[in-house]
């Protein structure tokens, strides 16, 4: 049983705590990671709750947080395409290779592209993937352009009439102008063959109030339509993601649990708040 | 909620500096201030109440013997900082060397920290210093980390002892066992060995990571860190801590913007220093860690110490002793300058990387983040189409030789006007560095820890006489 929720039996029935209670429950709520600012808000919420059911109350005012976009993934009529992106070692490529065989185990046919053709590596990466799971993985020559390695991916996609399109791409801090600019590209690019369906930035579960930045700063450049979190089955609780919800109302769509491919399912929210409260 | 630690402490001293005498409950004012910076760069809850706790305890102590007016603040200013830099460590520490060869440096981390490129770039900074490093490729979990490492390792031009293809085949504990024998057969001085990322709560890869280190006896282990990491930096060091034990900090990923809080927590938790900071994705953005660079950056004083130190590399020692010679003597900085100083800087690479380090960065964060590259060709383009006289001399500058220069940089005259107008006011700020009189948020004597305050000469225009003839008649009287 998490601080929280031993915090939660002991405020049952009763609205006499003392301030070291307040501030263990601040304490437990800061590092989920959700931020001061959210911390502050659960907490002020938090005191006013006298009722036996006070932990329903409390996961319901963090409930309301979460964005009113929905969380359900983006699917359309012919070939979805989706753009993974984020920071550097967040998992982009462990997340394609999971949401590929995600999509393959549901009967749907799906083309790679290898669009991190800076990271050393990183192509032979996503090609091992490609080749465990069993799907196409359309790849250029290291260090080329990203946007010509994904724009000939978009055309196989379209060729083979594949049900799902996923562009890997190279991890870049959302401070360098220069690599925001190469990615706002590579989905220019792309959306000449077809339009991208799906921008979904990986967060790490660790990441800290930063994590607010990277989404904020990545949306302005590729428009992000949800959040996959990545590594929540450590320590860390990701809380950010709750804070990106919140502020950005960007919604989180995956949550990624391992580095097997089976270690990936759609976003639960109830799972996700109780996680944070554990 | 997106500023950065560094404005926020900013802000929290330039509110105090505005008071003319501090009092207590000043000080809990710039406390508190200082709290919710903290906690929003990520500085786990209960190193932020130790820290709130000292400082105030300190700053209340030193308050009775200052002398009024704003040393008052800088006093505070300086037990923060003083605080900060104890707590990140002090005295940077350096890798031990072993005794026998080879000195064995062994990496541990959660995945995608940047192990295995921090282990190139190690392997590159020891062997520029004479050392015969070796990597060894002991992340047989990941899959293509030995490639990766193998491509790092070429391009380093470092061997890479990759017996085991990797993608979860082989035994990382016999690889890192092998390596040594191998490293101490071919008389390499020190080995570099990559692990697999684990998680803290993952207690069969702890318990792997524990046998890596059994077998191969490291004489430093280096737990490697993303600087973005929140508030889990707190379990997931002390997981490792207890897990496999570290020597060592390494920072990565410090080329984002977030800053600090990582940093803070960790060192003070783990009592273990930070060595290494790890600044980009090329093999040479690394550098040793420097406490009192961190601290400064932190409070937004900007890293002039190492700031220099990447000039020294690039500018010809003639060109920065004469910048030296002319910043003491108080002559203007020119358009000349300007451009010398443009070319050399082309040279030192990234340059919002460099402009971050400057003092007073914290308040330009957003400019520098947007800071276009290309700008460096354009901007040099501009003083390139002046003459000489122009150059030293840009008041010169009317309409008509505007035109001419726009002209002939393929720029337009709103570009040139406002490169004019930029190097104006920072050659006006340069003067009032030099000066003493700080740009607004930065304390008075901190900005530019080295630089001393020799023939500053007498601000002319200070002297001007007043619009209003009575006050006039009156300075002149």
């Amino acid at each position: 049983m998490g601080l929280f929720s031993k915090f939660i039996a002991k405020i049952k029935g009763t609205n006499d705590f003392s301030p070291a209670d307040w501030a263990e429950l601040e304490q437990e709520l800061l590092s989920s990671d959700v931020g001061p600012k959210l911390a502050k808000e659960f907490l002020d919420a938090a005191k006013k709750v006298k009722s036996d059911n006070a932990e329903e109350a409390l996961i319901e005012i963090m409930t309301q947080n979460l964005s009113k976009s929905s969380h359900e993934p983006i699917t359309v009529n012919g070939t979805t395409t989706i753009m993974v992106v984020g920071v550097n070692g967040t998992g982009k490529t462990t997340s394609v290779a999971k949401l590929a065989s995600y999509y393959k185990r549901n009967g749907k046919s799906v083309v790679l592209a290898a669009g991190d053709t800076f990271r050393a590596a990183a192509v032979d990466q996503l090609k091992t993937w490609g080749e465990r799971i069993g799907v196409l993985v359309i790849s250029g020559k290291e260090n080329g352009d990203p946007a010509s390695v994904a724009f000939d991916g978009a055309q196989n996609a379209q060729k083979s009439q594949s049900d799902v399109f996923i562009i890997d791409t190279a991890g870049r801090l959302h401070n360098k102008s220069d690599l925001m600019a190469e990615l706002a590209k590579v989905k220019r690019v792309v959306e000449k063959v077809s339009p991208i369906n799906e921008v979904l930035l990986v967060i790490d579960a660790t990441t800290g109030q930063n994590g607010l930045q990277q989404a904020k700063i990545f949306t302005e450049s590729v428009e992000v339509t949800g959040i996959v979190l990545s590594k929540l089955d450590g320590s860390a609780k990701g809380g950010v993601a709750l804070a990106i919800e919140a502020e950005l109302g960007i919604p989180i769509k995956w949550i990624g649990t391992g580095e097997s491919e089976g270690d990936f399912a759609p976003f639960d929210a109830q799972s996700y708040i109780k996680g944070l409260l554990a | 909620m997106f500023e950065s630690l560094t404005s926020r402490f900013s802000g929290a001293f330039s509110s105090l500096r505005s008071k003319g005498k501090i009092s207590s409950s000043d000080i809990e004012t710039t406390c508190q201030e200082i709290r919710q910076a903290l906690l929003e760069s990520d500085v786990a809850l209960s190193v932020v109440e130790d820290f709130i706790a000292d400082i105030r305890q300190k700053s209340l102590g030193a308050l009775p013997t200052l002398q009024s007016g704003t040393n008052q603040a800088n006093a505070i200013f300086e037990i923060v900082n003083a605080s900060l830099i104890e707590i990140l460590g002090g005295q940077a520490r350096r890798v031990r060397f072993a005794k026998n060869p080879p000195t064995v440096i062994m990496l541990a981390g959660l995945q995608g920290a940047g192990k295995t490129t921090l282990a190139g770039k190690l392997a590159k900074f020891y062997a520029e210093q004479g050392n015969t490093p070796l990597l060894v490729a002991s992340d047989l979990q990941r899959p293509n980390a030995v490639t990766q490492l193998q491509v790092v390792g070429e391009s380093v031009n470092v061997p890479v002892f990759a017996p085991e293809p990797g993608n979860g085949r082989g035994n990382p504990v016999k690889v890192a066992k092998d390596g040594i024998e191998f490293a101490k057969s071919k008389m390499y001085n020190m080995v570099i060995v990559d692990t697999a990322g684990r998680l803290g709560v993952d207690e069969d890869l702890m318990k792997q990571a524990s046998d890596i280190r059994d077998a191969i006896n490291p004489d430093e282990i280096l737990f490697v860190v993303d600087a973005m990491i929140g508030q889990d930096a707190v379990r997931t060091s002390q997981a490792f801590l207890d897990g496999v034990g570290f020597d060592g900090v390494v920072l990565t990923k410090l080329d984002g913007d977030a800053r600090g809080g990582a940093a803070l927590s960790i060192a003070s938790m783990t009592k273990r220093p930070i060595m290494f900071a790890s600044t980009g994705e090329k093999l040479h953005e690394f550098d040793v860690f420097y406490p009192e660079r961190m601290a400064s950056r932190i409070l937004g004083l900007g890293d002039v110490a190492t700031l220099a130190e990447q000039a020294k590399k690039a500018f010809d020692t003639d060109t920065s002793a004469k910048l030296e010679a002319k910043f003491a003597s108080g002559e203007d900085f020119t358009l000349e300058d300007f451009l010398d100083q443009l070319q050399a800087m082309s040279k030192m690479g990234n340059m919002s990387k460099l402009l971050g380090m400057l003092p007073g960065a914290g308040q330009m964060k957003k400019q520098i983040e947007n800071f276009d590259e290309g700008e460096i060709v354009r901007t040099t383009a501009i003083v390139q189409s002046m003459t000489p006289t122009e150059r030293r001399d840009p008041k010169v500058l009317n309409g008509s030789r505007r035109a001419r220069i726009a002209l002939g940089s393929g720029r337009k005259v709103s570009d040139v006007n406002n490169l004019v107008d930029r190097f104006t006011a920072a050659q006006k700020m340069m003067k009032q560095v030099r000066n003493g009189g700080m740009p607004a948020g930065m304390p008075p004597g901190m900005a530019m820890p080295a630089m001393p305050k020799v023939n500053a000469p007498v601000n002319k225009k200070k002297k001007s006489k007043s619009g209003n003839p009575a006050k006039r008649a009156q300075e002149e009287g």
